[in-house]
């Protein structure tokens, strides 16, 4: 009985200085969400290697080193993540593509209108829904569906930044040299994980894209684009 | 009679066998969990679906969803947000209700000429933000930071954040240099080597770190996680 107390108090510290090592690595965003299971690291859209297709991928809860800080993270059912097309040039959301996890699977609904725009959302039940298996450390599980694709997991981050003399020079630390030369600037992102959710659709099903917003401040000549970005929300 | 007896007869042979089939059944079900057997069991997480062999559950998807975090082009928050407070505000905002972060951004971004002056031994007033390779002024570039933070995506054109002097501004790839993008825009001046670390002056342009041993993978395009 002894024993087992004093494991279970081993374990607990053990998880304690777990939980204050993942909140201190994550510096990126603000305060209020570094750390928890709804911190976007970074959003990516471009087109597919099919040119017909565009590609949209959200990393989560990055930084994560590897080993068995990478294999115990997990993506949370009460958050949704979702990918907003503004195809009218307003800047709000016309299609979303949302993604939620449930069991070992990550659910995907849309491309479709939302019920609503803004800061809530409920889950797109009326729109095409799909699924893929969630791969683990080691999987690569890939669903395709009526032309669309879906990956969610873990993956090396992308993302290259000088992230720690960045904080430096913001700070006036290295003033006034600036940046380190090459060969001794470190890219801090180089060797570390993220969670990612990535999902390929076809152009056809995001609607016309709107005239380039660059062209409301005189830089004309830009082909149409829509307007994306990417949220994370939490189940109240 | 006879006739009674046959009847008896067949009864318990049928009875005996009904009896023989029902034991097999259940040896079946405890030593072999099927994802069609009616009840929960193996490691199904409900009746006969979830765990490792059976689809996943029918799910419920209900409930209201409020935005914690958000991100359109990279950076923005992390690098024009100057307090912990607009920064958690940056995040409960929508896209299209930001026009109140323009004056921050704009300060913002002279704070860090600032910085620099200082570091020089210069006034503070007569180092500032210059109109940069786009063409945009300081209210500007701060205006179209702040009021349409997202990310122009062209479905029907080669992506790219941005390549001075030509097509640019149309996504993000896995590639692009954002930060140097960044950088450059905000220090780089109308020819964007402004703070380029030459002739006294800081490096500001680039942060000197690119895509190194990284690869692009077919889909999902980013390489499988590092395992130490």
């Amino acid at each position: 009985m002894k024993k087992t107390k004093i494991i279970a108090a081993i374990g607990g510290v053990c998880v304690a200085a777990l939980s204050v090592f993942l909140i201190a690595a994550d510096h990126i965003d603000a305060p209020a969400v570094a750390g928890t299971t709804s911190d976007i690291a970074d959003l990516y859209a471009f087109e597919g290697d099919d040119p017909d297709n565009t590609v949209f991928i959200a990393t989560l809860q990055g930084p994560l080193e590897p080993g068995t800080v990478t294999q115990n993270a997990t993506f949370d059912e009460d958050v949704m993540i979702e990918f907003n097309i503004d195809n009218t040039g307003d800047f709000k959301e016309d299609l979303v593509i949302q993604a939620v996890k449930r069991g070992d699977s990550m659910y995907f609904f849309g491309p479709a209108q939302p019920a609503q725009q803004g800061l809530s959302s409920t889950v797109a039940t009326f729109a095409q829904r799909n699924s893929v298996k969630i791969s683990a450390v080691g999987e690569t599980e890939v669903a395709t569906n009526n032309g669309m694709t879906f990956f969610a997991g873990p993956r090396r981050d992308a993302f290259f930044f000088d992230f720690n003399r960045f904080n430096k020079v913001i700070a006036g630390e290295v003033a006034p040299e600036g940046f380190l030369p090459q060969g001794q600037a470190e890219d801090f992102f180089d060797t570390l994980n993220v969670l990612a959710i990535a999902v390929e659709v076809p152009n056809s099903l995001l609607g016309t894209a709107p005239a380039h917003v660059a062209g409301s401040v005189g830089i004309n000549g830009l082909p149409p684009s829509y307007n994306v970005w990417v949220s994370a929300k939490r189940k109240q | 009679m006879k006739l009674y007896k046959l009847s008896v007869f067949f009864v318990a042979i049928c009875t005996s066998l009904l009896f023989v089939q029902c034991s097999d059944d259940d040896d079946n079900v405890i030593v072999n969990a099927t994802c069609n057997d009616g009840i929960q069991n193996g490691d199904e997480s409900g009746v006969d679906c979830g765990g490792s062999d059976c689809g996943p559950c029918e799910t419920a998807f209900t409930g209201t969803y409020v935005q914690e975090d958000i991100m359109g082009r990279p950076g923005i928050n992390t690098v024009f947000s100057g307090t912990d407070q607009l920064k958690n505000n940056f995040n409960t905002t929508t896209v299209s209700g930001r026009a109140d972060f323009q004056d921050d951004f704009e300060s913002r971004l002279e704070f860090y000429h600032d910085v620099y002056a200082q570091a020089l031994g210069l006034d503070p007033n007569d180092v500032n933000y210059e109109t940069n390779i786009l063409g945009l002024d300081a209210p500007t570039f701060t205006t179209v930071l702040a009021q349409f933070d997202a990310l122009q995506v062209a479905p029907n054109a080669t992506t790219s954040y941005f390549v001075p002097g030509g097509v640019a501004l149309t996504g993000r790839t896995l590639t692009d240099d954002v930060i140097d993008v960044s950088l450059t825009l905000m220090f780089g001046g109308s020819d964007g080597m402004r703070f380029n670390g030459q002739n006294g002056l800081p490096l500001l342009i680039t942060d000197n770190v690119g895509f190194g041993d990284r690869e692009v993978q077919p889909f999902p395009y980013l390489e499988a996680p590092l395992t130490q």
